[in-house]
């Protein structure tokens, strides 16, 4: 018999009731098996209909409490992660935040994560270079006095604040010293800057209490000469063959509009930036994504389908909500749902003050009052009118 | 009976504030006297006990309903207060009403046009809470701010509020003096019945479930003595509930006030009362108001009052409510049972007397039921209750078994004692997830444990070192019937979270496999003949025998196993003990190039690391944890899928029965010379200490030198803790290596390690060879004295032993010094996992909360109970993650195999 054409596996596998991603898949497949054992049409047909009757025994039940399946599967395995808060994740230089405290972070839809960090990848021109990857760094790299200096002394006799810059950091950060006294000086008017080789005398204009020059020093030093606010150190390091930079702190609105940084996949760990940056559905995939990645280096195996439904309730709104009082669960429509987590009374006489009243469409709901919850079994009715058996006399 | 309670079903519930009038109506009577009974006991008329309200002391019977106690629900009675007082959870309202409206004509300090406009906006907002919440802030500080009334004109004062319930008014007087003006609770009351009906949506109150006014109460509503019961101690001493010790606080004030008022008392003490009053109503309603001293009991423990009871996890909503408390139950320790199915429970017989199934007589079961019921209670398989055609439970007891075994006819229900075969939740707490509880059948056995299959600890996570579990029996036919068709325990082998098997072999099981049929295992007669007897697998006759060796038939393990695999199963895969990848890829290879291969083909190729079946025969490769364990348990997960979980449970059975008789009969034990190596292996392991100290020390001179070179981004002393470290680790990992090399796969401990059935290589080296690096948050350990861990180490020593390097292995003895770093690194073991367990059970709670409602929809969209999609197709895919293969929605290779297979083997 002929062998078939990948035209006729094509039309074949169209033609099936699956959805697009597995498509392909068995289309790819099943040119590659075609080319090593040469299939029988009857045998592609024989195959899609396997595939087909596998997808659709595959399918969920209608009513199944995902939910609940959902919410398990990532509390359960949470049980045995650790809790080190700090770990190093392929940058040996930079903490990040992993195991339950993370899960808890993302869960909790923080503002700022504890340890924020930016993967900046760079664009063609820059990519295969250090050097020019250092260039970009250095644009994104915030530094302060306090990271060029060697050493430092408050000289009390002359009521000088006294900095010794190493040459070879201010080198590095693409500085010299008269940038950094011209940016100073551009900050702070209360005080004079001089420049004597690479000593950096501060003088206030007003000379008052000694605690003042303490102050203003304590300010001079955590001036930032460069770089993006709130963006820490930067570490460059090579993957595959280009060179991508990580930073510690994140901004990353700022970040993308840096030139030389590739905008579409430098990424944060701050799913509140990416949601006000690229917009809630790109937050949505961070938290799949963070979840994941923290799962997985956990050598915890949950499915992605439990994650992605964590996120989609988080970001159902338009807005990242917390899950818990302040957010998901405070959000319930039922009175009774929400005084059974958690500030009972205040729900209680908040729902009594607004005359609210409970449709009893939730699970709590109907566990708290003794009736079939509404998913699983429960959401089956029969179209039956009862009694069955006509009432005794 | 128990089919009309179904019938009714609560639709939704109101929540709203009673009026005065309301709580006069509901009231059963008015309740003037502080006390509860008189000397004789008996309930005094118009007391807090009044027979009106219902009654607790058996034999009375309520004046209102004339129930006997016990039927009768109770009844409301009210006090009439004396002077109004505020109730204290709608005190911050009352401040924000009083704030937002105008002193004189009551009418909400909005313009007409703000009014509309904000109408508008509630309107279209509907019912979401966040978005009302936000409205009726931002309406309060708009009329807050207005000091002139828009309607009539009507100069306004700040309010201000002090915790709990006191309210100053800043007036100022004509010369503009300010003073403060003390509200009291009937002027506020006044203020508030100005409120016209129209404005109260916008100050967030409805207009018939919940006018301001109501408030300050001027009615207290005495709740039924149901609820507040006394209780009777052993010594004749009646002890009041909390609530009722309340009451009579405010009885007795409210008395003292109204007689004070009658007799024209001084303001000033009326006031004092007043406050009284108010602080008692106050601490009843809730006694952890902030900002004013809870109300105690005589013995100094604060009292139990209304909001106290409805908070916390002990409380009404999370304690009586999600969670109840049940009949028909059992819990005892569990231990194992390899021999009983993992679908089973073993129940002593003990409980299977006291636990009972409701079984409706019919003519098929009359004659068995008859017999159970003259049996009776004290026999075992017997009844304890009978039911009668009226719905009369009849208690069974010696004297009246014959009589009832009479009566007993067909619909009637007897109780009968539990029996093999009935189907029982079983359940071991914490339940993290659905596995925790699921249904077995029920094997009545000796003694008084529970007995359980080995294969379902994992998804119970349980072990037998004292654990105890919990029995329940579905009581109606449509419980038992969703308990057999979704919660037995063979539809739970797959994993709902990572779609991969969960209950599977475990430990002996997998150790077992891989004896069985490892390459050069063979068997005797009488030994295949045992095991498979053991094991329960019917065969009618034995196949052909491997080889025969001086006479002696033998069977080779793997022809064995094959006796347990369905006919048709074919499948291969690389398993964990495969370490050289070139005869698993010739095997491949093979496989690849013919699809069909000829099995003496492949039994000339045959090697442990890659498992090759079939047509249900094991040609190749041993069994380990890929096989059938858990998480990774490839052939496990096959069967399941393709031949059913009925199959799967059968296979599980007998693959754990059979290779339990191998370990038991081949002997299977880890002993102290398992750990022993060679002279030279020991002299190896020692060079590497040496060099890797020698390295140590070498950094920490080039650090004290200034020699070292910082890492980015570190400081020169982390610098030096990351070297170290890393050599550290490295010579931990070497002397791992030397020692795994002399021992070999006839070494139990590197069998359970390499199968994967108990333990890790890591472990064998730290008995072996040395336990390496201790550690606490990831950094070599520090913390003791002032620049040293231990006095026995010299100040700021940053050498490798100093700091919790411990070169002996747990056979060679740890060191007094190395024991104690040990220690120390263990204790943060232990610290970390109490601290986690409460993290993560927090977190759970809070993701079940917030998940459980959603459900997938008849049109496969996830809808929350109001109707919202969350998702337009579950998963976007529409997969369940438990019928997925491992998280994937088909395994496009395996559905092409297995059709081409059974295609081409017709043709």
């Amino acid at each position: 018999m002929l062998m078939v054409s990948e035209k006729t596996i094509k039309n074949l596998v169209e033609k099936a009731d699956l959805p697009a991603s597995v498509k392909e898949e068995l289309y790819e497949k099943l040119v590659e098996y075609n080319k090593r054992y040469d299939l029988k049409k009857t045998e592609v047909e024989a195959i899609i209909e396997e595939t087909v009757k596998e997808y659709q025994n595959a399918l969920v039940e209608p009513g199944e409490a995902i939910g609940t399946v959902a919410a398990q599967s990532i509390g359960e395995p949470s049980t045995q992660m650790t809790l080190n808060t700090f770990h190093y994740a392929g940058v040996a230089e930079i903490n990040v935040t992993l195991g339950l405290p993370r899960i808890i972070e993302i869960v909790d839809a923080r503002k700022n994560p504890s340890t924020p960090i930016m993967t900046v990848y760079l664009d063609e021109k820059h990519r295969y270079d250090r050097e020019k990857a250092l260039e970009v760094a250095r644009r994104i790299e915030g530094t302060t006095l306090e990271n060029l200096a060697r050493e430092e002394t408050i000289d009390i006799l002359n009521f000088e604040y006294i900095v010794e810059i190493d040459p070879e950091r201010l080198e590095k950060a693409g500085l010299d010293m008269e940038k950094v006294r011209r940016k100073l000086e551009g900050s702070f008017k209360s005080a004079e800057f001089e420049v004597d080789g690479y000593t950096l005398i501060v003088r206030p204009k007003k000379a008052a209490k000694l605690s003042d020059l303490r102050r203003l020093a304590e300010k001079v030093k955590k001036h930032r000469l460069k770089g993006l606010s709130g963006v820490g150190k930067t570490i460059i390091r090579k993957e595959g063959d280009e060179y991508v930079i990580y930073t510690e702190g994140s901004n990353f609105k700022q970040v993308l509009k840096v030139p030389g940084v590739d905008p579409t996949r430098t990424r944060t760990n701050n799913i509140h930036e990416i949601a006000e940056v690229l917009g809630i559905e790109a937050a949505r995939n961070a938290i799949i994504e963070e979840i994941v990645n923290t799962m997985r280096e956990q050598g915890l195996e949950v499915d992605v389908r439990h994650i992605m439904l964590v996120a989609d309730v988080m970001t159902l709104d338009g807005v990242i909500l917390p899950i818990g009082r302040h957010g998901v669960v405070g959000e319930k429509a039922s009175v009774l749902a929400r005084a059974a987590f958690e500030i009972t009374t205040q729900h209680l006489f908040e729902a009594a003050e607004r005359g609210e009243t409970d449709p009893l469409n939730g699970v709590v709901e109907n566990v708290l009052i003794g009736q079939p919850v509404p998913v699983g079994t429960g959401i089956v009715k029969l179209a039956m009118n009862l009694p069955l058996r006509p009432k005794r006399e | 009976m128990a089919m009309q309670s179904m019938k009714k079903v609560i639709g939704s519930i109101e929540f709203g504030i009673l009026s005065p009038q309301e709580i006069r109506k509901m009231s059963a009577a008015e309740i003037t006297v502080p006390d509860t009974y008189d000397d004789d006991g008996y309930p005094i008329e118009g007391g807090l006990m009044d027979k009106r309200l219902g009654v607790i002391d058996p034999g009375l019977r309520c004046e209102t309903c004339g129930a006997k106690a016990g039927e009768c629900p109770g009844h409301f009675g009210h006090v009439e207060l004396a002077r109004p007082v505020i109730h204290v959870g709608f005190a911050k309202t009352i401040h924000r009403v009083l704030e937002s409206t105008c002193r004189e004509c009551g009418r909400i300090k909005l313009t007409d046009e703000e009014i509309e406009e904000y109408m508008k906006k509630f309107e279209v907002m509907g019912d979401r809470k966040k978005a009302v919440d936000k409205l009726i802030r931002e309406i309060h500080k708009k009329a807050r701010e207005r000091m002139v009334c828009p309607h009539c004109g009507a100069p306004q004062f700040p309010i201000k509020f002090e915790r709990p319930t006191i309210y100053w008014e800043l007036r100022k007087d004509e010369e503009g003096n300010e003073y403060k003006h003390r509200m009291m609770p009937s002027e506020i009351r006044e203020r508030l019945e100005k409120i016209p009906d129209e404005d109260l949506p916008l100050l967030g109150l409805h207009p018939e479930k919940s006018r301001p006014e109501w408030m300050v109460l001027t009615v207290l509503p005495v709740p039924p003595v149901t609820m507040r019961p006394s209780i009777t101690l052993e010594s004749g001493i009646r002890a009041e509930d909390d609530l009722t010790h309340k009451l009579v606080d405010i009885i007795r004030i409210n008395n003292r006030l109204k007689s004070n008022i009658e007799a024209g008392a001084p303001q000033l003490i009326i006031e004092d009362l007043w406050d009284l009053l108010q602080y008692h109503v106050t601490t009843y309603i809730n006694n952890e108001t902030s900002g004013i001293p809870p109300a105690k009991h005589k013995s100094g423990r604060p009292l139990k009052t209304l909001a106290q009871r409805l908070k916390g996890k002990e409380g009404r909503f999370r304690g009586n409510l999600s969670g109840k408390r049940v009949n028909f139950s059992a819990r005892t320790v569990i231990s194992p049972d390899p021999m009983i199915s993992i679908n089973e429970v073993g129940v002593p017989i003990a409980v299977a007397m006291e636990l009972t199934v409701p079984e409706k007589v019919t003519e098929f079961n009359f004659e068995k039921l008859k017999q159970r019921v003259l049996n009776g209670p004290d026999k075992y398989p017997g009844a304890n209750y009978v039911i009668d055609p009226e719905g009369r439970r009849i208690r069974l007891m010696e004297n009246n078994l014959e009589l009832i075994a009479e009566k007993l006819d067909i619909g009637w229900t007897v109780e009968r004692h539990l029996e093999d075969g009935d189907v029982v939740l079983f359940n071991r707490q914490p339940s993290l997830h659905r596995m925790s509880i699921m249904a077995h059948r029920v094997r009545v056995m000796p003694y008084k444990t529970f007995r359980l299959n080995l294969a379902v600890c994992p998804p119970y996570n349980a072990d037998f070192d004292g654990d105890e579990m919990n029995l329940h029996v579905p009581q109606t036919e449509e419980a038992q019937a969703e308990a057999k068709i979704l919660m037995e325990v063979q539809n739970h082998i797959i994993s709902p979270r990572y779609g991969g098997p969960l209950i599977a072999g475990i430990q002996d099981h997998i150790s077992g496999g891989y004896l069985l049929t490892r390459e050069g295992a063979y068997f005797t007669r009488t030994e295949v003949e045992q095991m498979l007897m053991f094991a329960g697998v019917d065969v009618d006759e034995l196949p052909k025998p491997d080889k025969v060796e001086n006479g002696v038939e033998l069977w080779s393990g793997k022809t064995i196993f094959s006796l347990l695999l369905p006919d048709d199963l074919t499948i291969w895969y690389r398993n964990k003990l495969c370490d050289e990848p070139e005869r698993c890829e010739a095997l491949e290879k093979l496989i690849e190039e013919k699809l069909i291969p000829d099995p003496e083909e492949v039994r000339k190729l045959a090697y442990d690391g890659f498992v090759y079946i079939q047509n249900g025969k094991l040609l190749s490769g041993a069994i380990d944890k890929k096989a059938y364990g858990r998480e990774d348990g490839k052939l496990l997960d096959v069967i399941v899928r393709e031949y059913g979980v009925e199959r799967a449970r059968q296979f599980l059975d007998q693959v754990t029965k059979l290779t339990i008789w191998v370990i038991t009969h081949k002997g299977f034990t880890t002993a102290i010379d398992d750990e022993d190596l060679p002279q030279e292996a020991l002299d190896r392991i020692k060079e590497i200490i040496r060099e890797a100290e020698e390295r140590v020390q070498k950094l920490i001179e080039a650090y004290k030198r200034g020699e070292l070179e910082p890492l980015p981004g570190k400081t020169l002393e982390e610098t030096l803790e990351s070297k170290i470290m890393a050599v550290l680790a490295e010579a931990r990992d070497n002397a791992g290596k030397v020692a795994e090399r002399y021992l070999g796969m006839n070494n139990h401990a590197v069998i359970m390690a390499k199968t994967g059935a108990r333990g890790k290589i890591l472990n064998i080296t730290q008995m072996a060879a040395m336990l390496g690096q201790q550690s606490i948050r990831g950094k070599r350990l520090y913390r003791g004295y002032r620049g040293r861990v231990l006095t026995h180490f010299k100040p700021g020593d940053l050498g490798a032993r100093a700091r919790g390097f411990v070169v002996n292995s747990y056979k060679s003895g740890l060191t007094p010094q190395e024991y104690f770093f040990h220690a120390m690194g263990g204790r943060e073991g232990l610290v970390d996992t109490a601290v986690r367990t409460a993290q993560s059970g927090y977190m759970q709670r809070r993701l079940i909360n917030a998940l459980q409602d959603l459900k997938v929809d008849y049109d496969g969209t996830v809808r929350d109970p109001t109707g919202i999609i969350v998702q337009f197709r579950y998963g976007e895919d529409g997969v369940d993650p438990m019928k997925s293969w491992g998280g994937k929605t088909i395994d496009v290779d395996r559905v092409i195999i297995r059709t081409l297979l059974k295609t081409r083997a017709k043709g």
